[in-house]
């Protein structure tokens, strides 16, 4: 087998493998090898991952101790106000709390980093279709970066609009004084990371369609690559709507024109707006592109999760076929479901109506991931390592994330649940409990493909156990602040008699938001750490089925030393046709399988 | 570690349940009854929806933590070698869909009552009691000269007030909720009532408190530094309380100061 006799090659330098040398500036930072690229992303994203937890702590602080001065960083940033959190100041925390983790993290780490380093590995490409637009696709996102960093600390305040930012609020400089420059700053880099995000998917789009390795079919594609591609296809038509719609409230700042602004408005007593335009239109175009983006932020993450529970699981995937139809039926769906954030907004109530069955039924391809996932463990031979453990936290959370959404999408329910706690419960469930675990799971899963050395096992159950415990306890006791009607982006609700006894509750979740931070580090020394400490393993350490495992670990430029030819699906786990319990989508049968299994098995 | 960790996959959805079930003893559930008759109809679609999702939440936490502790304890079996079951796929796509449909079709009615205007109840469409206008960060309310139907251009004898609306209580009252900056939403919690106000439109709103009482109005929607204060209060009075009540503002309001010299019912 190629596996066998390549290891052997494998220990002199694969960076020498494909001749001319590369100086380190063309080698480790412009690179436009896809490993390095994805690898880049990944440490940015982490990084940013702490900067957006360190912003979420600072919001946790004020819901807990109103008023208080914040310990240790408290005199140093608000030395103003005495160390205390401002009311301006909150705002600002929460729009870039949510900013950083959805256009700073979960969009680029799982597209920019897990998309770009798997990729063309398991399609069995030697690298992405243009190498120079994926570097540029990484380097597009610093000034993004560059501009949310001037617009948090450009004077006095930063954008404060939310991360929605819904005109009046975010049209008139007036309307929340001293964010001029600061909302201008962040609505370039919205544009900005949008550039980003195109760049990439029109890449991973052709990618995919071009360069999947003889024999690689669409239906012998991994879920992850599934996963990627419809997410490609979800940015590349849905981004181009925010990025129109971020432009005309750029013009409505700077230019005076009045796409969102109406007539008549008195704003903090300025004159009275002239006018002409409509701010529920801000909201539908918002959303035509946010709404797909929660599924940006979520279907790659399934997709790592239904290959590693396979690997973990030593089975197939149960239902191969139904769980790539659910993914391209979240992504249709997913464009016809943006009205239920607006169902309080004052539309048209038949678009209500309209728009609570739409979500009702994308609830349905959901369940169907679910109950697959449940299936594919069933029966299987699983022990507990890391990668097991925040895959299962990730269906385990993904139910509740799930669930809790079917309250929202029913509109009288929502009526009285919308912009409370209650779709901050849902909302972190989904991207923190699911997206965030499945993304924990993936960096140990491909850690050994990326580092050629695997983590820490007893560092990652540690950091698993107490970001589960952390983060259950931060976001669950969130949904009984949403029944008992705590709204959301309030500085300080216990100003309201009918909130006040939540104080405790809120001082418990930020406990545990603070047990969940800590427990981060656990995370960075594990990856740092391994890096030069962790246990070298060889090309499959996972014995798993996908190509990327029959290139070296790391894979050098050019990814493999042999072009692999792709005979089967990617989930041949536990075959009667082989002796081992996985099957690698490159190895030869004599005589060859069958190319897909065209019956289910008999089975008791 | 086996048990610990399948231990942890249960012990974590019972704490989560056990928690839901003391909530409502421990005051962590709605602020109180619903206030209102379309308050009580929500209140009772929550509840059907917790139903469901908490027997499907039960079930696949069970299912997922079955399946992990049959799949842990093979030393030497092979796994089982199956690409699914079309069977399963037919009945966990169509029972999750019969029921998702059923919750969305069982929601339709209270919907339009809400919030279709043609179906809003008849005397509360008549006669508006107030308009409400959210500015940065009060409630500005304006009511008509009792005996009068509230315009919606302002009138000489309209009666203003800030941050408390009055309405009557036990019977429909409809609003009209509009905004004078950026927007915000009227949120009446113990009524379950939330309507965005929008930049340029003007929105009827109705609602009903069933009992005379005072009850909490916030700001739910993001409408600048001081969104968490923009607290108010709606008093909902017995119909002769509220004349009074009308009658008093506008006495109160058409009061020069000066007591008149020839009447002396001010005493």
């Amino acid at each position: 087998m190629s596996v066998a006799h390549s290891v052997s090659h494998d220990a002199h330098g694969d960076a020498h493998g494909h001749g001319h040398e590369q100086s380190f500036i063309s080698k480790y930072v412009f690179s436009t090898d896809h490993k390095v690229i994805g690898i880049q992303f990944l440490v940015t994203t982490l990084l940013m991952l702490m900067v957006g937890g360190a912003l979420a702590l600072g919001v946790r602080w004020q819901l807990a101790f109103p008023w208080e001065s914040m310990p240790l960083v408290g005199r140093l940033l608000f030395s103003g106000e005495g160390g205390q959190i401002s009311p301006e100041f909150y705002t600002m925390l929460f729009t870039m709390h949510a900013t950083v983790m959805i256009f700073l993290v979960i969009i680029p780490i799982l597209a920019g980093a897990f998309g770009n380093f798997l990729i063309p590995l398991m399609i069995g490409a030697d690298d992405m279709a243009f190498p120079v637009l994926n570097m540029l696709s990484y380097w597009f996102m610093w000034p993004a970066i560059f501009c949310f960093f001037a617009s948090f600390f450009s004077a006095g305040n930063g954008a404060a609009a939310g991360w929605t930012s819904y005109p009046v609020l975010s049209a008139l400089p007036q309307a929340a004084p001293a964010s001029g420059m600061a909302q201008n700053w962040w609505l370039v880099g919205v544009t900005l990371v949008g550039v980003s995000s195109m760049m990439g998917s029109v890449n991973y789009m052709t990618t995919i369609i071009n360069m999947r390795a003889p024999g690689m079919t669409l239906f012998r594609m991994p879920l992850t690559i599934w996963a990627m591609f419809i997410t490609a296809i979800l940015q590349a038509f849905a981004l181009p709507v925010l990025t129109a719609a971020g432009f005309m409230l750029v013009a409505d700042r700077l230019l005076g024109t009045c796409f969102f602004i109406p007539a008549g408005l008195v704003v903090n007593n300025a004159d009275p707006t002239v006018g002409g335009g409509q701010p529920l239109l801000w909201q539908h175009l918002f959303w035509f592109y946010s709404h797909p983006a929660v599924y940006i932020m979520l279907l790659p993450a399934m997709g790592m999760v239904s290959d590693m529970l396979a690997n973990a699981a030593r089975k197939p995937l149960f239902g191969y076929k139904p769980m790539v139809y659910s993914m391209a039926a979240i992504a249709g769906l997913g464009f016809i479901v943006w009205g239920h954030h607006m169902f309080t907004s004052g539309m048209n109530p038949a678009l209500g109506m309209t728009f609570m069955t739409s979500t009702m039924m994308i609830a349905l391809p959901s369940a169907i991931k679910t109950f697959n996932w449940i299936g594919t463990i069933w029966g299987g031979k699983i022990e507990f390592n890391t990668v097991t453990l925040n895959s299962v936290a990730f269906v385990s959370m993904f139910v509740v994330g799930g669930l809790s959404g079917i309250f929202m999408a029913a509109v009288p329910v929502d009526i009285y649940i919308h912009d409370t706690y209650f779709i901050v419960a849902h909302f972190h469930y989904v991207l923190f409990g699911a997206t965030l675990f499945g993304l924990f799971g993936a960096i140990f899963f491909w850690y050994p493909k990326m580092f050629g050395r695997k983590m820490n096992e007893g560092l990652g159950k540690a950091h698993f156990f107490f970001t589960f415990l952390g983060a259950n306890g931060t976001f669950f006791p969130m949904h009984l602040l949403g029944v008992a009607g705590m709204p959301r982006r309030y500085a300080d609700p216990y100003l309201h008699p009918y909130l006040e006894h939540f104080l405790p509750m809120n001082q418990f979740m930020t406990y545990s938001a603070i047990l969940m931070g800590c427990a981060q580090f656990l995370l960075l020394f594990n990856f740092a750490y391994s890096m030069f400490y962790g246990e070298k393993v060889g090309r499959n350490p996972w014995k798993a089925n996908g190509l990327e495992w029959t290139a070296p670990s790391p894979p050098g430029h050019g990814n493999f030393d042999v072009l692999p030819v792709c005979y089967r699906g990617p989930y041949e786990y536990s075959s009667p046709l082989v002796e081992e319990d996985f099957l690698l989508q490159t190895e030869y049968l004599s005589p060859p399988d069958k190319a897909e299994p065209v019956k289910e098995p008999e089975h008791a | 570690m086996r048990w610990f960790w399948l231990t942890f996959f249960i012990v974590c959805p019972i704490a989560a349940v056990v928690f839901c079930v003391i909530a409502p003893g421990m005051d962590w559930w709605f602020p109180s009854e619903a206030g209102s008759p379309l308050g009580e109809r929500i209140d009772s679609l929550f509840n059907l929806i917790l139903y469901i999702v908490t027997g499907t939440f039960i079930g696949t936490q069970i299912a997922l933590v079955y399946v992990l502790w049959k799949s842990s304890k093979k030393d030497d079996e092979r796994a089982w070698f199956s690409h699914g079951s079309h069977n399963l796929e037919v009945i966990w796509t169509i029972v999750p869909a019969g029921i998702l449909l059923f919750i969305a079709l069982y929601q339709m009615d209270v919907w339009a009552e809400y919030r279709v205007v043609s179906k809003f109840p008849k005397e509360a469409r008549k006669a508006p009691v107030a308009e409400v206008m959210a500015r940065q960060f009060e409630w500005r309310i304006r009511y008509p000269e009792p005996g009068r139907i509230l315009q919606i251009q302002q009138q000489p004898t309209d009666l203003y007030a800030v941050n408390e609306l009055i309405v009557p209580a036990a019977k429909p009252v409809m609003i009209y909720l509009k905004t004078q900056d950026v927007q915000h939403s009227f949120f009446l919690p113990e009524l379950r009532v939330k309507q965005d106000a929008v930049p340029g439109q003007i929105i009827p709103v109705w609602f009903e408190a069933t009992e005379p009482g005072e009850y909490v109005l916030v700001c739910a929607e993001l409408c600048g530094w001081g969104h968490y204060k923009m607290g108010a209060r709606v008093v909902a009075l017995a119909e002769e309380q509220f004349e009074a009540a009308m009658e008093e503002l506008a006495e109160e309001q058409s009061d020069d100061g000066f007591a008149d010299a020839g009447d002396s019912d001010d005493e």
